[in-house]
């Protein structure tokens, strides 16, 4: 990047500044910096160390392992694939059987169709509060990026969007000449199914609905923000999700929040809801689902997940399996470093094994054939 | 060229108008008459020249003031008006009238702009010469491809941040540059000079001043402008520049005004006339001109009648010139510019891996755009339902869909647009970041700084540090490279008899107050050694024949030459003050003899040791004091040295009003034009009448001597001089005239007029100079050879004295098989070279590669490959088993470097061991490096100190000036510049190495950085439905290589340093890691290449398996990733880092820490939502131990192959680097050589010195 223009010749000008000044001595200053004799730390790998470190990897990955993986089957998920269930089950109510893609779409799309559906979860384990819900969405590319961008902050911040700025939420950016608020695909395909929650005995099972979106998200959307024109479509076929109060502040709504948060892969859980008690093996747990979510459009899943949690988030045996791997492996390296030194060794620093001191390599090289000086023995 | 047709009629303004019909009439009669009546003419002109001799005095325009000598000069001028005509490049300037000088001819005003741009032209020039650079280009291509509505992958803002960066930063960087440009021209602009402005001198500011404007300049002040000198303070006309501010020779130079129109008083006078010149150039050594001063007589103008912008005064009171060239136009200021750019061999492989690297983006691009074809393709039926994706909007109509090809396209660019830093862009900028810190250390290193010049090293290319690691060809000047080039005048050859035992030291003479000389009695100065034999001779009084012989020896040493004696005498303040010599002789004081020749310096004063001072020198006449005896000598003409001819001769006329040509010359060029029956000196009795032969026996005695000084390591001339006769004095000042006057090829008419005179002439002698070898040169040239370099001498100097310098410098030593090639036919040639070839069974280079199974992937295997292999194996092969030393003159060169025969002798040269080439011209230098530099594709550096080696320096691939005795054209044109040879043993086996090692890991290094973050988010297009959608937020996507991970990679690559100073001199042969290019070649990137991909799925998929299923947002895996590979690639780093000081801890660690603070800081920003979407996620996903263990597990797992074939390439297959490390490590720093040590060994085997006979083959 830098011209060469320092090394052109120098002009008069310089030249001349140069000539009032005294001629000084141009002798560089000595600093350990410039003459480059900084104190410095030359790590060498000598096989001690090499060993040291493996082993000492080995140390610490493997308790982690084992920690983890401990962690994690401690952790009880229960997953019921809903989606496709509840939807047959309703079809079935209304006496129709639903084969295509097309018929469950339009069946699902119908608004007159019964939707409801009740699932019964066993418990197996123990389920220690707090109890986290999720719903799983498979398929849903929600990290597309044609939908990622599909949304307007500065509509969410209460400003006064002007058309050109919401264009980034095109389609979905108004419908007859009116805004929609929330603009864009990320709110428009609102995910709207809900779930109650009850033992198989009577009681309710209450889900905690409060603080399930990240305060930072709902704290950046402004209070005086309402849903307008939302989901409002002449064909109905453009209406892609859950349809939103308009009597509301679109900030208290946190389960568009928790969706408005694209999800990093195209399977992804979100947060529905928390079970604040104890769920105990032989209960019974029916999950009253309003299935009213188009997944069939994408061909996607629906499922409800119910997990409790450890110092390690959720169930994931992968991270206590590879650093149990890495560690044996490492401490296998230690030892397999350990008789190679062993069994081949070579002295360190030994200057025989230069190139120009070995016969045959001299050859190749073609070093000078007179020898380094005699005073290295 | 119409001025130039109206320049008599012009003319005849100025001058009284009663002279110029006349003048005008004959004109035209001249060019009428034919060419032999004008030669007849001319003869009669100068004839009257030699017969008005005895008349005439010191004053020029009296000896020019005659009726006949007039016309014949018009005439003279007439004939050669034709050429004048033909050639329309030349400039009229009306002396003392600029009104009418600037009228018709666009001529440039003094104003001098060094700056590159104005404050309206910065913007636009500037933008214009950032986008000359390719990436640049490249930059801009991607911005605008982002600007596509369909394609906007980035925010629109993020994308141009790293082009304004960059753009903004190099417009500081050069407006800064141009600011201290503008202010130093300011100041120069507003400088006042003394300017003829009405009647009187006034001072004008130099931008003021215009072309025609008559100056004056007094003693120490600057030259505002090129001016022609039109008299000065010095009644004879000379005057004495200085002109350290533009070739940086800080010695003397004498300018002369034509005597013939020395004017005092302009202002009682007016000056009026005109001077027709060349056009503005920029050769400061040339220049030719012509001058009426409106007396009608034409008078020649050289180059050493002008003064050029810049130069300083001193030692004259004042001149008078008149302006010719201005401002830019000036000499000065036409060499000012021209930068050169070399590109180093290692960028040049760098960019074809680049090339690679390229192609690996179209692929991956490629397969992102197929992929999001596919995908369109396979959803066609659902496209319109997803809830994701809109193919149509709500009226129907497509809305931003292309159809599968289209969006297959839009896929392909928006992916170039993701994945650009694959090209790594930043590399360049941190390419020349590292090598100006390199460089900075280069120039601070105390090691190569010169005491006594007070030189530094200097670094004027930036962009070749790393080749100096590559070297494997050195070729070398002699002169002033080898040798200190303080000559010193050793022996004396006089008339057959050899004084070379000379005993007494004399030192520099002192002038007593009443300007007598006596050698004997003085201390100081320099030293001269004086035979005392020579010296008997001289003071003998009665006047035998062998005394006349010295005499006359000494009278050529003495006279022949160029130099300027001046005064130096102690001023109060105790610093020597130095003032020309002007005959008065009224201070007490010592002669300094200024020169531009440091052999004629030498012989000069070794005159003056015998006796023969030079006092005094004008333009006219020089005063020499023989013996007490103080004589003027008129000088008729110079025919100055020139490396054709080899020679220099002076025609003077002595007090007994005897016209003599005087000569020195190197002995090829002067034995053969000197004459049979010239030895009259030595022809008579004496006391050494045995010796002195008949000429025969004088030149053969005489070549004896030359041979013998040779031997020694002297420098040798021929001295010889010859009585003229009135005849041959007229014919040849007729041609001289002619010749000095001639505006073109004055050179060759010159060369004409001395031939006139150069024959015949009696051998006087012969001298010896010594030419003492620079300190340390045996020890370095032992280094470097022991570092694989193969070092030639390429000298002018004699054959004997090349081969008995290489003795002495231990570049040849006793066992050494000498091939001596001295031919001067090219059959004698060929047979000479092919008869050693098949004498010590030299092969041509085997097709089969021996050595290239390690370096399979190169390009150039073949190339660096066959060197080694014939080279030094063919040479361990031979016959003889003995090492080989090839001396080769100029004279076979001639031969040997045509076509027919180049190959054969460059086989036959890098099978010897030391190559030594004497006798040759520049060019033939530059010849032999490109020869070399073709024929084995290998670094080649030049290293030379005069103008002679600046042809090859700048043919070799690094040019090293060595700034010396003889000006500084070599630095001027080198890349590198240090003040003595022993120098290049830190610059190449130290400096060279680092820079080589640091800048080849760093290209790796940077390949792999950005390829690894590249290939990351090239995974996640795979599970994002191929859309160029990344986890990263933009900024952090931009900011990865522009800060989270550029300066450590800076720092490693200014600061890393494998093995230390002392290592590498303790085991030179370690330099030939860079000379087989051990640490950037092709087989290192594919195996980086390889590593990277492993490590880039590592990347990827490790946080992948780990927040799978999860309510893991996008941006929450994106800082993941992010975190993870600014850990990783500076973890990388580290674990390759050799030496470690605080710069690299704080480097590195403080950048991993800088990357999480930037997300701490842009994840709490909210003010610009659309650019910052990764709101507060870097708070919640640290909080979970999950992120920590991922990132730890992440870049272990990267690391662990690279780690362990590390290690097990270190333990089975050491490279030489990494024994020696482990030795500097390990062993004892007593069980390693020390410098003291390494000194010792030298010295014991310089006892070699002693030069065998050489052998022909």
């Amino acid at each position: 990047m830098a011209t060469t223009a320092n090394a052109a010749t120098t002009t008069p000008g310089s030249a001349i500044a140069r000539n009032e000044v005294k001629p000084q001595s141009q002798k560089p200053i000595y600093t350990r910096f410039s003459q480059q004799e900084m104190h410095a730390c030359k790590p060498l790998m000598t096989p001690a160390r090499i060993v040291a470190v493996f082993m000492t990897v080995g140390v610490v990955f493997i308790p982690i392992g084992i920690a983890t993986l401990l962690a994690s089957t401690s952790v009880v998920e229960l997953v019921d694939h809903y989606g496709h269930a509840c939807l047959d089950n309703s079809a079935a109510q209304v006496n129709q059987s639903l084969r295509t893609r097309e018929e469950r779409i339009s069946f699902i799309k119908n608004p007159s169709n019964p939707k409801n559906c009740t699932r019964t979860i066993r418990i197996l384990k123990l389920m220690k509060q707090p109890i986290y819900m999720y719903y799983e969405i498979t398929n849903f590319h929600q990290n597309h990026h044609r939908y990622v961008k599909s949304k307007s902050e500065p509509q969410l911040q209460g400003q006064q969007a002007s058309p050109e700025q919401l264009k980034i939420c095109a389609p979905e950016d108004s419908v007859g000449g009116q805004p929609v608020i929330p603009c864009g695909l990320v709110a428009w395909s609102f995910f709207n199914d809900t779930y109650s929650l009850a033992l198989n005995n009577g009681t309710s099972v209450p889900v905690n609905k409060k603080g399930i979106a990240w305060k930072s998200d709902m704290d950046k959307v402004s209070s005086t923000v309402y849903a307008s024109n939302f989901q409002n479509n002449n064909p109905s076929a453009y209406i892609g999700g859950g349809k939103l109060p308009v009597d509301s502040p679109l900030r208290d709504n946190e389960d568009l929040w928790v969706w408005m948060r694209p999800a990093a892969l195209s399977k992804f859980r979100k947060l529905w809801g928390r079970i604040e008690r104890d769920l105990y093996p032989g209960d019974e747990l029916q999950v009253n689902i309003q299935n009213v979510y188009n997944c069939f459009s994408f061909n996607g899943q629906k499922k409800l997940v119910l997990s409790t949690t450890s110092w390690m988030g959720g169930k994931n045996n992968f991270v206590g399996t590879a650093y149990l791997t890495i560690g044996l492996l490492c401490v296998a390296l230690a030892i397999g470093f350990f008789f190679m030194y062993y069994s081949h060794p070579r002295p360190l620093g030994n200057t025989k094994q230069f190139s120009w001191n070995n016969e045959k390599q001299v050859k190749q090289r073609g070093f000078q054939s007179t020898q380094p000086r005699t005073i290295l023995r | 060229m119409p001025e130039l047709e109206s320049f008599p009629g012009g003319r005849s303004q100025d001058v009284p108008s009663v002279s110029n019909e006349a003048q005008t009439g004959e004109r035209i009669e001249a060019d009428r008459k034919p060419q032999g009546e004008i030669a007849v003419m001319v003869r009669r002109d100068s004839e009257e020249v030699s017969n008005g001799a005895p008349k005439r005095t010191a004053s020029g325009s009296q000896r020019l003031s005659g009726s006949q000598r007039l016309s014949g000069s018009r005439r003279l001028s007439s004939t050669r008006r034709p050429s004048l005509r033909e050639d329309d490049s030349l400039r009229v300037v009306y002396i003392n009238n600029p009104d009418r000088t600037n009228k018709n001819f666009n001529m440039a005003g003094n104003t001098v702009r060094t700056t590159k741009y104005t404050i309206l032209s910065f913007l636009p020039k500037n933008l214009f010469e950032q986008f000359h650079r390719f990436a640049y280009i490249y930059f801009l291509f991607i911005v605008i491809l982002n600007q596509i509505p369909q394609l906007a992958v980035f925010g629109r803002t993020a994308s141009l941040f790293p082009l304004i960066l960059v753009l903004v930063v190099t417009a500081i960087k050069d407006g800064y540059e141009d600011f201290g440009r503008r202010r130093s021209d300011k100041r120069e602009n507003n400088r006042k000079s003394l300017v003829f402005q009405i009647d009187k001198f006034q001072d004008k500011k130099w931008k003021n001043i215009q072309v025609g404007e008559v100056v004056k300049v007094l003693a120490n002040e600057t030259v505002p402008c090129d001016i022609v000198l039109l008299a000065s303070s010095d009644p004879s006309g000379v005057c004495y520049v200085e002109t350290l501010n533009l070739d940086g020779e800080s010695n003397l130079k004498s300018r002369y005004a034509r005597k013939e129109f020395t004017v005092e008083h302009p202002e009682q006078r007016p000056l009026k006339g005109t001077i027709v010149c060349e056009t503005p150039n920029r050769n400061i050594y040339e220049f030719q001109g012509r001058m009426d001063l409106g007396s009608g007589v034409m008078v020649p103008l050289a180059a050493n009648n002008i003064i050029l912008r810049g130069c300083e005064l001193k030692n004259t009171v004042w001149v008078l010139g008149v302006v010719v060239y201005a401002g830019r136009e000036t000499k000065a200021m036409l060499n000012s510019a021209g930068a050169q750019s070399k590109r180093s061999r290692l960028e040049h492989y760098m960019n074809r891996e680049t090339g690679w690297l390229a192609v690996f983006l179209i692929i991956i691009c490629f397969i992102g755009g197929l992929g999001m074809g596919l995908w369109v393709n396979s959803n066609s039926d659902i496209l319109s339902v997803l809830p994701y994706y809109k193919k149509q909007d709500l009226t129907g109509e497509n809305y931003r869909f292309y159809g599968e090809w289209g969006e297959g396209a839009i896929g392909f660019l928006s992916c170039i647009i993701r994945f650009q830093i694959m090209i790594p862009l930043s590399l360049y900028i941190s390419m020349e970041l590292v090598r100006l810190g390199q460089s900075y250390f280069m120039t601070r290193d105390r090691e190569m700084y010169h005491e006594s010049s007070n030189t530094r090293f200097q670094c004027r290319a930036l962009n070749i540090n790393e080749d100096l690691g590559q070297v494997k060809y050195l070729f070398s000047d002699k002169t002033g490279t080898l040798t200190e080039n303080k000559m010193q005048f050793d022996s004396a050859s006089i008339g057959g008899v050899d004084y070379s035992y000379a005993k007494i030291t004399v030192d520099t003479v002192p002038v007593k107050a009443d300007g007598s000389i006596s050698p004997a009695d003085t201390e100081i100065g320099k030293s001269i050694k004086v035979d005392s034999e020579l010296r008997r001779i001289l003071d003998s009084p009665e006047p035998a024949p062998a005394r006349h012989l010295v005499w006359e020896y000494f009278l050529v040493l003495a006279a022949c030459n160029t130099i300027v004696p001046t005064w130096v005498k102690k001023s109060a303040s105790g610093q020597l003050e130095m003032e020309a010599v002007n005959g008065n002789g009224d201070s007490l004081g010592f002669i300094e003899y200024q020169g531009e020749s440091p052999d004629e310096q030498a012989l000069v004063a070794a005159a003056a040791a015998y006796g023969f001072t030079l006092l005094e020198r004008t333009s006219a006449s020089i005063v020499i004091d023989v013996c007490g005896d103080r004589r003027r000598y008129e000088v008729l003409g110079i025919h100055e040295f020139d490396s054709v001819r080899k020679r220099m001769s002076v025609v003077v006329e002595g007090p007994d009003k005897v016209i003599k040509l005087l000569m020195k010359g190197a002995d090829s060029s002067l034995l053969s034009i000197v004459g049979e029956g010239g030895d009259e000196y030595s022809i008579g009795g004496s006391e050494s009448v045995d010796e002195l032969q008949p000429s025969d026996g004088v030149m053969s005695a005489t070549l004896k001597h030359l041979d013998n000084y040779a031997r020694k390591g002297l420098r040798t001339l021929v001295v010889a001089s010859k009585v003229l006769t009135r005849k041959e004095v007229e014919d040849w000042h007729f041609h001289y005239v002619k010749a000095s006057s001639a505006l073109h090829d004055r050179v060759g008419l010159m060369r004409n007029a001395a031939e006139l005179v150069e024959c015949n002439l009696s051998l006087l002698g012969a001298t010896g100079i010594e030419d003492q070898l620079q300190g340390g040169v045996p020890e370095t040239i032992q280094l470097l050879r022991e570092a694989g370099i193969k070092l030639w001498v390429l000298t002018g100097d004699k054959q004997e004295t090349a081969i008995s310098i290489g003795f002495s410098c231990l570049l040849l030593t006793r066992d050494m098989q000498q091939i001596i090639i001295n031919e001067s036919t090219f059959e004698g040639c060929r047979s000479k070279i092919l008869g050693a070839k098949a004498k010590y069974v030299i092969k041509p280079p085997p097709e089969k590669k021996l050595f290239s199974w390690k370096r399979q992937n190169g390009i150039d295997a073949a190339n660096s490959g066959h060197d080694e292999v014939t080279g030094e194996s063919a040479d361990s092969n031979s016959r003889f088993n003995q090492p080989l030393a090839l001396i080769i003159d100029g004279n076979s060169l001639v031969h040997a470097l045509t076509s027919a025969l180049e190959k054969d002798l460059y086989e036959l040269a890098t099978a010897c061991k030391v190559v030594i080439c004497c006798r040759v011209a520049p060019l033939q230098k530059a010849g032999i490096v490109s020869l070399v530099k073709r024929k084995a594709g290998k670094m080649t550096l030049a290293v030379g100190d005069g103008a002679n080696d600046v042809s090859m320096i700048q043919m070799a691939d690094v040019g090293v000036g060595i700034s010396g005795q003889e000006g500084r054209q070599a630095v001027m044109a080198s890349d590198f510049a240090i003040g003595q040879f022993r120098f290049l043993k830190k610059l190449l086996l130290v400096h060279g190495h680092w820079n080589y090692e640091r800048l080849g890991y760093m290209v790796l290094y940077n390949f792999y950085r950005n390829a690894v973050f590249v290939m990351m988010l090239f995974w996640f297009i795979f599970y994002a439905a191929y859309s160029a959608q990344s986890a990263l937020t933009d900024w952090n996507l931009v900011f990865f290589s522009l800060i989270y991970t550029s300066v450590p990679t800076i720092v490693v690559g200014i600061l890393d340093m494998d093995v230390n100073q002392k290592t590498l001199y303790v085991y030179p042969p370690l330099y030939g890691s860079g000379q087989r290019e051990e640490a950037y070649n092709q087989r290192l990137f594919w195996i980086t290449m390889l590593d990277t991909l492993w490590q880039s799925l590592v990347l990827f998929y490790v946080p992948y398996f780990i927040y799978k299923v999860t309510d893991v947002d996008l941006y929450g895996l994106g800082l993941v990733w992010c975190m993870a590979v600014v850990i990783l690639v500076n973890t990388h780093l580290a674990m390759d880092i050799k030496r470690w000081t605080w710069i690299e801890h704080v480097a590195i660690w403080a950048s991993t820490l800088v990357t999480y603070i930037c997300q701490l800081v842009m994840d709490a920003l909210l003010s610009v939502p659309d650019l910052l979407p990764n709101h507060w996620v870097v708070f919640h996903m640290s909080g979970s131990v999950r992120f920590w263990f991922t990132l730890l597990l992440t870049v272990i797992l990267a690391l662990l192959p690279r780690f362990c074939v590390k290690l097990l390439k270190q333990w089975f297959w050491p490279s030489d680097l990494h024994i020696a490390r482990e030795a500097e490590i390990l062993l004892p720093s007593g069980q390693q050589v020390t410098d003291l040590e390494l000194n010792d060994v030298h010295q014991s085997s310089s006892s070699l010195i002693q030069p065998p006979p050489p052998t022909a083959v």
